[in-house]
């Protein structure tokens, strides 16, 4: 049952978009993501929206992938659009017990609405399309500048990469240890809240005792082959850019000037006039 | 040059109470003193707690003598500036298949050990291709290790292990926690590099028959090195290995209970093939002549 979830919510298949350099990916997503908080007119979203949803064509993602990512926010949008609706102040246009709708209210709604969602499918594009290794490699070549201020980024990039490699050898061992425990006895599914939390020490004793574990003989294992940090070590497969990835990046920052530039015109206050 | 010379090794584990005093002194390794040539095939037996694994960690420099010596390849493990020469000399491969893989795909993780040695990265393509068609696991470069049996896992552990060009192989019961397909394909890998690639190889292990193939064999018992000799040597002397409650093969263990009864059967059979040899020849004593 564990056994079942996939990492990360990688999906596989062949797209100019998997085929880029990861921190292309990561400075497209962080650059896609500032433009949605700049953008004065509801013009730029549309852009937003239009490019999103061009990149995901390219992608060969289906977009059900990108719908699933919101279920997961759903419950938080929800609440957004509530809190946005009700309690902006301004000119109301609807009023009913002590609630009222202003005209403001729903603009801001629609704002964060669409600021959320194209947030979250945005993210998720750059996850559906990378895989987490490549992601942490992407991670530790981009931010080796802070190395300079004594952030130790090699150390931190190979744990991400040792915690994904023993995410799937650690939830097999939960499922392992849980059997056990049912074998004997042990109730996971019933009772209120706080006994099924109690049921649960049974269950994470074993499991973080057999992680130290693990973690002592892979430590071993490490420095055997050598491993002593990040100093004067090469790479199999290092980061380097190709001609794509310059299209990519260009291709950004024709995004970034066409969107924040255009929403800075009130295109429905000029057809108004 | 010897490829493993240990003189009078002596390693001591200090058991401590809660206050830091010291309770006991166990003694795990106790004045080994061994000798590996290079392209041997040196297998170490002996049962649960004999010491064999803490002495192989010393070959590896993961442990370093309390007392005496140990020299891998000329280089004195206590020489802390050889470390990571000897750690690159002699490999070592663990016991648990899923805690020494790093990588999460196979190929990535043979590249490991290079990486760490700053191999340039046209050469780590040419090690991990090299080294996992040695083992005959290149067919699943692209593979997740965790999709692989505990065979295949630790074969490709062994491959990380070769990438980094050693001169000797350590490995640390490599089959313990195999089943028997996994058992014999490890095996099989391992006696293809001493035999076609020459490489020397240190085998620890209390499985009887991964050693019968071995150049010498040694048994350890209480820290000790209790018996050694060639594997024919070691099989001869059944009642002292059952004193060291270590189990002889069956076939040898047939052929020592024939011979006590009676029969003209040679001491230290090995093999089924040897034992039916044997017991034709007695069949037939004619054709012998």
């Amino acid at each position: 049952m564990l056994r079942d979830i996939t990492l990360g919510q990688y999906y596989q298949t062949a797209s100019p978009i998997h085929d880029l350099d990861p921190r292309v990916k990561l400075t497209g997503t962080l650059l896609y993501i500032i433009s949605l908080f700049c953008f004065k007119y509801y013009v730029g979203y549309l852009i937003a929206a239009l490019f999103l949803g061009l990149m995901i064509l390219v992608s060969h993602v289906p977009f059900r992938f990108m719908i699933k990512g919101m279920k997961a926010i759903l419950f938080l949008l929800v609440i957004t659009v509530m809190f946005n609706l009700f309690l902006t102040p301004g000119t109301p246009l609807v009023t009913f017990w002590k609630l009222k709708i202003t005209i403001e209210g729903i603009q801001m709604a629609c704002t964060m609405l669409s600021r959320l969602v194209l947030l979250i499918v945005g993210s998720s594009l750059m996850t559906l399309t990378t895989t987490p290794n490549h992601l942490t490699d992407g991670m530790e070549k981009m931010m080796n500048p802070l190395k300079v201020i004594k952030v130790p980024v090699h150390e931190v990039a190979m744990m991400m990469s040792i915690a994904l490699r023993f995410i799937p050898i650690l939830l097999e061992e939960t499922d392992k240890i849980m059997k056990a425990q049912i074998a004997r006895g042990a109730d996971f599914e019933n009772g209120n809240l706080i006994a099924r939390a109690k049921s649960l020490v049974p269950l994470l004793v074993p499991l973080f005792i057999s992680a130290f574990r693990r973690a002592n003989d892979l430590a071993m294992a490490m420095e055997a082959r050598c491993y002593r940090g990040g100093e004067g070590r090469t790479k199999m497969k290092p980061l380097m850019y190709k001609k794509a990835d310059f299209v990519g990046y260009g291709i950004l920052i024709f995004y970034m000037v066409c969107s924040i530039g255009l929403s800075r015109i009130d295109f429905i206050g000029l057809l108004a006039r | 040059m010897k490829t493993v010379k240990a003189r009078n090794v002596v390693f001591e584990y200090i058991r401590r109470d809660e206050e830091g005093n010291v309770e006991g002194i166990n003694t795990a390794v106790d004045h080994v003193s061994l000798d590996v040539n290079p392209g041997e095939f040196i297998a170490i037996l002996g049962h649960n707690g004999s010491g064999k694994s803490t002495f192989a960690k010393h070959i590896n420099a993961i442990l370093y003598p309390t007392e005496g010596n140990l020299w891998v390849d000329g280089m004195d493990t206590l020489d802390e500036e050889k470390l990571w020469e000897i750690r690159q000399t002699a490999g070592m491969v663990f016991q648990n298949p899923d805690n020494q893989i790093i990588g999460q795909v196979v190929e990535e993780d043979v590249g490991f050990g290079p990486e760490n040695m700053g191999v340039p990265t046209k050469e780590i393509w040419e090690r991990v291709e090299e080294s996992l068609k040695a083992v005959g696991m290149y067919e699943y470069r692209k593979h997740s290790p965790n999709k692989l049996s505990g065979g295949q896992k630790q074969r490709v552990s062994i491959a990380g292990v070769l990438a980094m060009h050693p001169k000797c192989i350590i490995l640390d019961e490599p089959t313990a926690m195999l089943d028997p397909n996994g058992r014999a394909d490890v095996i099989r890998a391992v006696r293809a590099l001493n035999e076609v690639e020459g490489m020397t190889v240190i085998l620890i292990t209390h499985y009887m028959e991964e050693i019968i193939h071995a150049d010498k064999v040694f048994v350890m018992d209480k820290g000790k090195i209790a018996m050694e000799g060639t594997p024919k040597e070691v099989f001869s002397r059944v009642e002292e290995l059952k004193a060291l409650r270590l189990d002889v093969p069956q076939v040898t263990l047939l052929a020592y209970e024939l011979q006590k009864r009676g029969l003209p059967i040679p001491k230290g059979i090995l093999t089924t093939e040897e034992f039916t040899r044997e017991i034709q020849k007695l069949r037939n004593p004619v054709r012998r002549a």
